[in-house]
């Protein structure tokens, strides 16, 4: 009756093969140069989504937390190491400069000229506060995940604490996220406003690397977080742990009358969830080279949501198809590779008409596909609970479930 | 039989409505209480009260050996303290198997990390296994508990009490939709909880109170009217006037 965790959970072993072949597939591929540096990125930074969808579907698949905030963790772990790549950069290019003047520049000089070279485009050189780890990796890398684990804490311990569900909670989520766009828009927020964080393609110590060297050790570094943090979301949707969780999405009061502290458990999976979106933005940014305020908006987080809703909710490989399947799609679409398609009288441009179809298709799985793109593996696995020969009711008695709605919920 | 909970002088006002009028009962261990009434004479409201799901206005309600107020604590706190409550419809996790909602159910530490790392214990599953044969789902463990019929899913539902060990069981009109056959099993299930432990039952099918052949208190606009044997309250007459007589 006892069986380890994989063989309980084959599809761990499925996913983790798939991302190794792909992986190995593409940096071959790269390195005969068919794949273009810039795909390698792309495909990275797909990763890197996947992880952060991953984690959503955790919280609002399994434990039916619809937080549309979850993006606002992503970024924060983006400006985190984006502050640091920024700083040690600037430091490496200052010192350079100032090594060729007759007298040896003092450490406030050094550290001025770093400040008028980052903050020079708002209007300033000295070092905001939140500036102050900025000089050490490990303590930028530490603040990544610590910050946003903290502001979740925060957030999820008031909100949950409050008894807020459904969608006042998601209002809430979104307003935490809007509002912390809208701080670091400011130039004052002392992470230079609405220009964000840039060059961060650039690793630090690394200048004579080439980037189709880099992009593939980032590709490979977001495999590895994707795989780690499948496991790990695997690990605690299983169980007993599962068990919890999936009931606090079915009927939270029963839970609470189990004696489980509900809200002990929302904030966990808030948090957990919250770090482990702060890891994708650390891997994500460096690939994608800049960082700004419009990264946290609300309707990032939405697209978050969108992708787990298309790629199926409460199946965490549905979270992986959808994020990828749809981002993926979407830069094709806004990059300008899909051809217009000329009506006669009109041309529909796809960079125009792309989030209409997005849209309609987000509407169309809502109503038509509820298990989403995830659902389809259900045709072919052996996750059919009704027999196809069954014909009468499922119980003996009143109040068992009748066929058609087994059907629909199992 | 010493006191396991006493409610005294408690009243709750709903917009104005007196759903529970300065009620007071007090309930012994072990002990298998009826508590019977008219609708609207709060007796769902009394088992919202002890479980921590309303607060009320006024009045105490004591608990345990040390007499500690229930009135303090949150819904998961009095639950873990010992007290167990069975819903009048049933509510078992239907999309979860038998065993998966018995599990949840069992006695043990309730924190988010105890439950992450405290996984798979041997015991557990003969436990899980022991309870199921007791309510006789034996055989449907690996069962979505959607599956089952209305009165395996109430069975489920006691199991799932009986997991949880606790030292009062409150059951919400437990025989409500069920056939004679499962009434019966029911009723066996219900006492010999009782031999060990307190349980109050709400009832509004005197037929079935009667098998349960226990003290029954008879509640009517909020307090308590008349207590004894099913026998004496029947022959009461302002029983009669409120409730039997209808």
């Amino acid at each position: 009756m006892r069986q380890g965790f994989l063989a309980k959970n084959p599809s761990v072993l499925w996913f983790l093969l798939l991302l190794a072949l792909f992986t190995l597939a593409v940096t071959l591929m790269a390195q005969a140069g068919l794949v273009s540096t810039s795909l390698v990125k792309t495909l990275g930074k797909t990763l890197c989504l996947c992880l952060v969808a991953v984690a959503m579907d955790v919280v609002w698949g399994y434990c039916g937390i619809l937080s549309l905030g979850h993006m606002a963790f992503f970024g924060l772990g983006g400006y985190a190491i984006g502050m640091w790549l920024m700083y040690a950069r600037t430091e490496a290019i200052v010192a350079e400069n100032l090594a060729a003047r007759p007298i040896p520049p003092t450490p406030q000089e050094i550290s001025d000229a770093i400040g008028s070279q980052i903050f020079g485009v708002v209007g300033s050189s000295d070092f905001p506060p939140v500036w102050a780890f900025a000089h050490s990796l490990p303590l930028q890398l530490m603040a990544a995940l610590l910050v946003p684990g903290l502001l979740a804490l925060v957030f999820g311990w008031l909100a949950f604490r409050s008894r807020v569900t459904g969608v006042y909670l998601s209002i809430l989520t979104q307003a935490m996220t809007l509002a912390l766009s809208l701080y670091l828009f400011q130039n004052e927020s002392g992470l230079r406003g609405n220009n964000g964080l840039s060059g961060l393609q650039n690793i630090p110590g690394y200048g004579h690397v080439p980037q189709s060297t880099i992009s593939l050790v980032f590709l490979w570094a977001s495999a590895l977080a994707l795989g780690a943090g499948y496991i790990l979301f695997a690990w605690v949707v299983s169980g007993r742990m599962g068990s919890v969780i999936r009931a606090i999405r079915d009927n939270e009061a029963r839970v609470r009358f189990l004696g489980y502290p509900v809200e002990g458990f929302k904030l966990f999976v808030f948090t957990l969830t919250a770090v482990v979106a702060g890891l994708a933005g650390v891997l994500y940014y460096p690939q994608a080279g800049i960082i700004n305020p419009a990264e946290v908006a609300p309707i990032a987080s939405i697209y978050l949501a969108v992708w787990v809703a298309i790629g199926g909710r409460g199946r965490l490989y549905g979270a992986v198809i959808g994020a990828a399947f749809v981002s993926l799609l979407s830069s094709w679409f806004t990059g300008g590779s899909a051809p217009p398609i000329d009506l006669g009288v009109y041309v529909i441009q796809w960079t125009d008409w792309w989030l209409v179809l997005l849209g309609l298709s987000f509407v169309a799985v809502t109503l038509f596909a509820p298990k989403g793109i995830g659902g389809l593996f259900d045709l072919i696995t052996a996750r059919r609970p009704v027999e196809e020969e069954r014909v009468g009711d499922y119980g003996p008695d009143q109040g068992a479930w009748r066929r058609r709605e087994g059907q629909e919920e199992a | 039989m010493t006191t396991l909970l006493e409610v005294n002088g408690v009243s709750v006002t709903f917009d104005g409505f007196r759903a529970i009028n300065n009620l007071s009962i007090q309930i012994g261990e072990p002990e298998l209480r009826a508590v019977i009434g008219p609708n609207g004479a709060g007796k769902t409201t009394f088992m919202d009260i002890i479980t921590g799901k309303t607060k009320p206005d006024e009045g105490r309600v004591l608990w345990g050996d040390k007499g500690a107020s229930l009135l303090g604590m949150s819904e998961s706190r009095i639950a873990q303290e010992g007290i167990g409550r069975k819903f009048q419809k049933p509510t078992v996790f239907e999309a979860q198997t038998v065993a998966e909602n018995l599990g949840m159910a069992l006695k043990q530490r309730r924190g988010p990390l105890r439950v992450l790392f405290g996984r798979d214990r041997g015991s557990e599953a003969e436990r899980i296994a022991a309870i199921a044969a007791e309510i006789g789902l034996a055989d449907q463990l690996t069962r979505i508990s959607g599956e089952l019929s209305h009165g395996q899913k109430q069975w489920l539902e006691i199991g799932m009490l009986l997991a949880q060990d606790p030292r009062l069981l409150l059951v919400d009109e437990p025989a409500a939709g069920m056939t004679p056959a499962e009434r019966e099993h029911t009723t066996d299930l219900l006492k010999r909880a009782a031999e060990t432990r307190a349980v109050v039952v709400v009832e509004h099918d005197m037929e079935f109170v009667r098998r349960l052949d226990c003290k029954v208190t008879v509640l009517h606009e909020g307090s308590v009217l008349a207590e004894g044997s099913l026998d004496h309250v029947t022959r009461d007459q302002q029983v009669i006037d409120v409730y039997l007589g209808r």
